[in-house]
């Protein structure tokens, strides 16, 4: 798989630079890219990974042999359509607020045998963390075109997103930023990337509604996890813990605003 | 010229003054209270990584004081940010030797660079300015940001004034001496540029000859 898709960066690059052309000005780089998302929306690179994730879901694996298939994502045991549009959400079993990648690590502890401390330790891209993207590629994509719809019924989940917008507007480290320092206002830029504005439906729609997705710049498929990741590594934070409560109630602030907009997973991004 | 330098962080709370009217009609006149959930919810959320400690979620007043949008924004919150503005103003020290004008070739280097103080450099990765992350400055760069003012012709429409001199210094040293919420990085007070640095920035916007002047 790992030389499939060298070859398909490779290509889809050298097709992202026909895309842009001559002379990319900043009003029409956003245009371009839009263009090139359609030129290729009919062959995501997120197929790969998610074929290889439904092979993971069916396959006995971890020291009790057991596959996945009886993982409940939260609208039930094995019901993999439509799941991820209502995540993150209050699972009694373990009596928190759990996003897609969360509550996978439960089910392959508990399914599987699957200790969670070796996935969360894992590097990106690596090892068990592999394979967890490539299930989440799969679990993602039975959700496209859904609508998301997130509940806040419950009074964990409704402290959950009380606690992600406070996260969401909490400065800190040595450039003094927040979340909202970059989406907290609408129409704005860093160099010529668009930022949704986080804070409003339309702009929450647009980040919740495009992520897990394959990156173009990197040859790599990300999951939400590794989206938030890479965003507090830019803000000058420490390391998010992999499925730590901040990067959950991160996910329930934004899922939560971005309700009613349509699930686009995997996206495709630059 | 404060005015203009300060247009993007109105938006910034024309935003979060909508977010906020509920809690504002209800008349909040305090910062948000210490969350102990919260603060065990961020304790237990990161790790040290590389240059990146723990330390740097531990906030100080201007930082605690930003991160409630709604209580930098009501009225008892105007007065507080004159507080922290006053605070910020205080760590602005003025050049060492006199000289406020550097190399703008050198500054533009700094302005483009957005590296350095991440997990994934190290303590000797220079640290780059950012500017173009946020500001259009040198127009035959096209690939800037719009989240500061545009800092194009920005001594040739102010002028050379040793008042604009010092202005301009100060802002880049610590924006938050003027704008308590500012979304500008405190470049000296956190030592993320020296003296020189600063100086270099400072004449690719106040050099004449500098291309942002032309």
């Amino acid at each position: 798989m790992a030389p499939v898709s060298a070859l398909l960066k490779r290509c889809l690059m050298s097709s992202l630079l026909i895309a842009f052309g001559q002379g990319a000005f900043a009003q029409t780089a956003a245009d371009d890219i839009a263009k090139y998302r359609e030129m290729i929306a009919d062959g995501n690179p997120s197929e790969l990974y998610e074929m290889s994730g439904e092979e993971l879901w069916k396959k006995p694996a971890g020291p009790k042999n057991a596959t996945l298939e009886k993982c409940d994502l939260g609208l039930g045991p094995g019901v993999v359509d439509g799941a991820a549009a209502v995540l993150p959400k209050y699972f009694k079993d373990t009596n928190r607020v759990q996003d897609l990648e969360s509550r996978l690590m439960t089910c392959m502890d508990k399914l599987q045998g699957i200790p969670s401390q070796g996935i969360i330790d894992a590097k990106f891209g690596a090892g068990p963390k592999k394979d967890m993207d490539a299930i989440v590629a799969y679990i993602v994509t039975h959700s496209k075109g859904k609508k998301i719809n997130v509940s806040t019924a419950h009074p964990k989940e409704k402290e959950m997103y009380a606690m992600g917008k406070r996260a969401f507007f909490f400065q800190g480290g040595p450039f003094d930023f927040s979340c909202a320092s970059c989406h907290g206002a609408s129409g704005k830029r860093i160099r010529l990337q668009d930022l949704p504005n986080i804070t409003t439906q339309e702009g929450a729609a647009l980040g919740w509604g495009y992520w897990p997705a394959y990156r173009v710049s990197s040859g790599q498929f990300w999951t939400m996890q590794q989206r938030l990741n890479d965003c507090f590594r830019q803000q000058r934070f420490p390391f998010p813990i992999y499925g730590s409560d901040v990067t959950i109630a991160l996910s329930m602030y934004m899922a939560k605003n971005a309700n009613g907009g349509m699930i686009q997973t995997p996206g495709l991004k630059r | 010229m404060k005015t203009l330098m300060m247009t993007s962080t109105k938006h910034l709370f024309l935003v979060f003054l909508g977010c906020g009217a509920l809690a504002i009609s209800a008349n909040v006149s305090a910062q948000q209270k210490a969350d102990p959930q919260f603060e065990k919810m961020m304790k237990n959320s990161f790790r040290a990584e590389g240059i990146a400690g723990l330390d740097r979620i531990d906030q100080d007043a201007t930082q605690k004081f930003c991160s409630d949008p709604i209580f930098a924004s009501s009225k008892a919150g105007a007065a507080k940010a004159i507080e922290i503005q006053k605070i910020n103003m205080a760590t602005i020290k003025q050049p060492t030797d006199g000289k406020y004008v550097g190399d703008w070739k050198s500054g533009e280097a700094i302005a483009q660079s957005g590296r350095g103080a991440t997990w994934t450099d190290t303590a000797t990765t220079p640290i780059g300015g950012g500017c173009y992350n946020c500001h259009e400055i040198d127009k035959k760069e096209i690939s800037y940001g719009n989240i500061g003012p545009s800092l194009w012709n920005y001594g040739k429409n102010r002028g050379y004034s040793q008042e604009v001199m010092t202005y301009t210094w100060n802002r880049i040293n610590n924006s938050k001496a003027y704008n308590a919420c500012s979304n500008m990085p405190r470049f000296a007070h956190f030592k993320l540029l020296n003296e020189k640095q600063i100086q270099d920035l400072m004449a690719l916007l106040l050099d004449p000859q500098s291309p942002v002047n032309q």
